[in-house]
């Protein structure tokens, strides 16, 4: 399973624009790649990133190919009440990966 | 070599020959032709001494009065070498007849071919070689501006920086972490960070155990990754911790008020923070036009001239040179085939493509060296490897190996040196 990478600030003001970062070790492999074997190596990527708010959806991006190892994720949410955000993401096999923060919310 | 009395009766046989010389470059067949070089490092220093035993009549322009060198610089942070060995004078190139211009190129007018000095004198040639080495970019890394060197000094840059690190590693706490921040390529040296980590961790282990050693990475991979990596493991499991860019490892600020290195994902303090900021080829190479986007300078991979500026030349670091990396031997090695090429565009022939050649030795200890080799022609408008030409040292290797590729390191510095400046 793929280790992530996590930045929610612990500590928010009421309606402060906040920026939240994951960074997740996956390889992404396209599929395209050929083997040493002159095989083409199998595809392995992450394919759904999704980022929820005390229940909310905040942020979600599907992913492809095309895209690096290591997917990093930057964005910007409101804080609007303490709370947990959850991060998950799915790979190939349509394994799901859970990870959660706390943000405290004045 | 009296090349220019042989470029002489070459040109005499030419005007008997062909009319085609009226074509030829403006210098031929009244005055000497002039070449200026700017930059006193491996690279310039090379390429006027290589340029003046060619016939050129050659001006090196260099404010400084002493050359402090980078590579083995990092011994001295170790603190078993003394900055000493580092530093050299320009007394050799002067007795080669070599005019030294003592103070900084302010400008180049690329029309006129003129070289202005900070005195405001001013200096005419047929062709310019550029070799400015780098620059710190003070714009790249939020928190490391000009006064923030003095506390986190990058020593990227060999001399009072090099002594500043190494003051600061003395007088640290047993039981201080040491942070260091390497930066994305391209930069001078590539593998030169992981030998200054060794080094430090070495220090670490054997004066202040108690210390440690964080490396936060801009890179996933990088020069000689394995040789440095299995010697880590094996020489300094407690002392020093890599952090690579998956694993969070990329500075993004840093805080000299809080001692402080900020990454995505992280805030380090440090007892001692060494900071390596991103780079771009010497201001000069920029305020002239001859630099692109990234800061460094398109070159053609033959003549080593400037993509953005005929006429002008640019070699060693601040030179995009393909595969070949920013080093010291690699700066003297473009500075030989530049000259050459310079020699043979002023007599108005075409140069032919030249072969280069690369050696990186690091120290993972001081008896322990490392190496990678490469060779490289120009291939598709850029410096390519040649395939299957060099190499790195093996993975398996008893310690008289390493002992030996530490010696040899040491020599090279001997010889390139005395190349350069003896």
């Amino acid at each position: 399973m793929a280790r992530a990478l996590i930045n929610v600030p612990a500590k928010a003001k009421r309606g402060e624009i906040v920026e939240v970062k994951v960074l997740i070790s996956h390889p992404m492999e396209t599929g395209f790649r050929m083997g040493p074997d002159g095989k083409f190596i199998q595809r392995e990527i992450l394919k759904s990133f999704a980022c929820t708010y005390d229940g909310e959806a905040v942020f979600s991006a599907d992913l492809h190919p095309a895209m690096s190892a290591n997917p990093f994720f930057a964005f910007n949410m409101v804080a609007s009440q303490s709370g947990v955000v959850t991060f998950s993401w799915t790979d190939d096999k349509d394994q799901t990966q859970v990870q959660t923060a706390k943000i405290d919310v004045e | 070599m009296t090349g220019f009395s042989t470029d002489r009766r070459r040109v005499v046989a030419g005007l008997a020959a062909s009319a085609s010389l009226l074509a030829a470059p403006r210098a031929l067949g009244q005055a000497k032709p002039k070449v200026v070089v700017v930059g006193g490092g491996f690279g310039g220093a090379t390429c006027a001494r290589a340029l003046n035993r060619l016939g050129i009549e050659v001006t090196l322009v260099e404010p400084n009065a002493t050359y402090t060198a980078c590579p083995f610089s990092n011994l001295v942070i170790h603190g078993s070498r003394d900055l000493s060995a580092q530093t050299f004078t320009y007394d050799a190139i002067r007795r080669d007849g070599i005019a030294i211009a003592a103070e900084m190129a302010s400008g180049v007018d690329a029309d006129a071919r003129i070289v202005r000095l900070a005195s405001g004198a001013t200096l005419p040639y047929d062709r310019l070689v550029l070799a400015p080495g780098i620059d710190i970019r003070f714009d790249a890394l939020p928190g490391y501006d000009e006064a923030a060197v003095d506390v986190m000094p990058h020593a990227w840059k060999a001399g009072a920086q090099t002594a500043l690190l190494r003051k600061q590693l003395e007088s640290m706490k047993d039981g201080g972490v040491v942070v260091m921040s390497v930066p994305a390529n391209p930069y001078r040296c590539p593998p030169g960070p992981y030998e200054r980590a060794s080094l430090i961790a070495h220090y670490l282990k054997t004066q202040k155990p108690k210390s440690k050693l964080l490396v936060l990475d801009a890179k996933d991979s990088f020069s000689k990754q394995r040789l440095f990596q299995n010697a880590w493991k094996e020489l300094y499991p407690d002392h020093l911790e890599w952090v690579g860019l998956a694993g969070g490892g990329k500075t993004t600020e840093v805080s000299v008020k809080d001692m402080t290195v900020v990454t995505e994902f992280g805030r380090h303090k440090a007892d001692v923070a060494n900071i390596i900021p991103p780079q771009r080829a010497g201001r000069i190479a920029a305020d002239m036009g001859a630099a692109d986007r990234s800061g460094w300078c398109p070159i053609d991979p033959v003549t080593f001239e400037a993509k953005l500026r005929p006429n002008v030349h640019v070699i060693g670091d601040a030179a995009i040179a393909g595969a070949m990396p920013k080093s010291a031997f690699t700066a003297n090695a473009h500075a030989k085939v530049c000259a050459d090429a310079v020699a043979t565009l002023l007599r108005g022939e075409t140069p032919g493509e030249p072969k280069l050649i690369n050696t990186c030795y690091s120290l993972v200890a001081p008896d322990y060296g490392i190496s990678v080799a490469g060779v490289y022609h120009p291939a598709k408008g850029v410096l390519a490897d040649v395939e299957g030409a060099g190499g790195t040292s093996p993975l398996e290797a008893t310690k008289d190996v390493r002992a030996l590729e530490a010696k040899y390191a040491n020599a090279w510095f001997q010889i390139v040196t005395s190349e350069v400046f003896g």
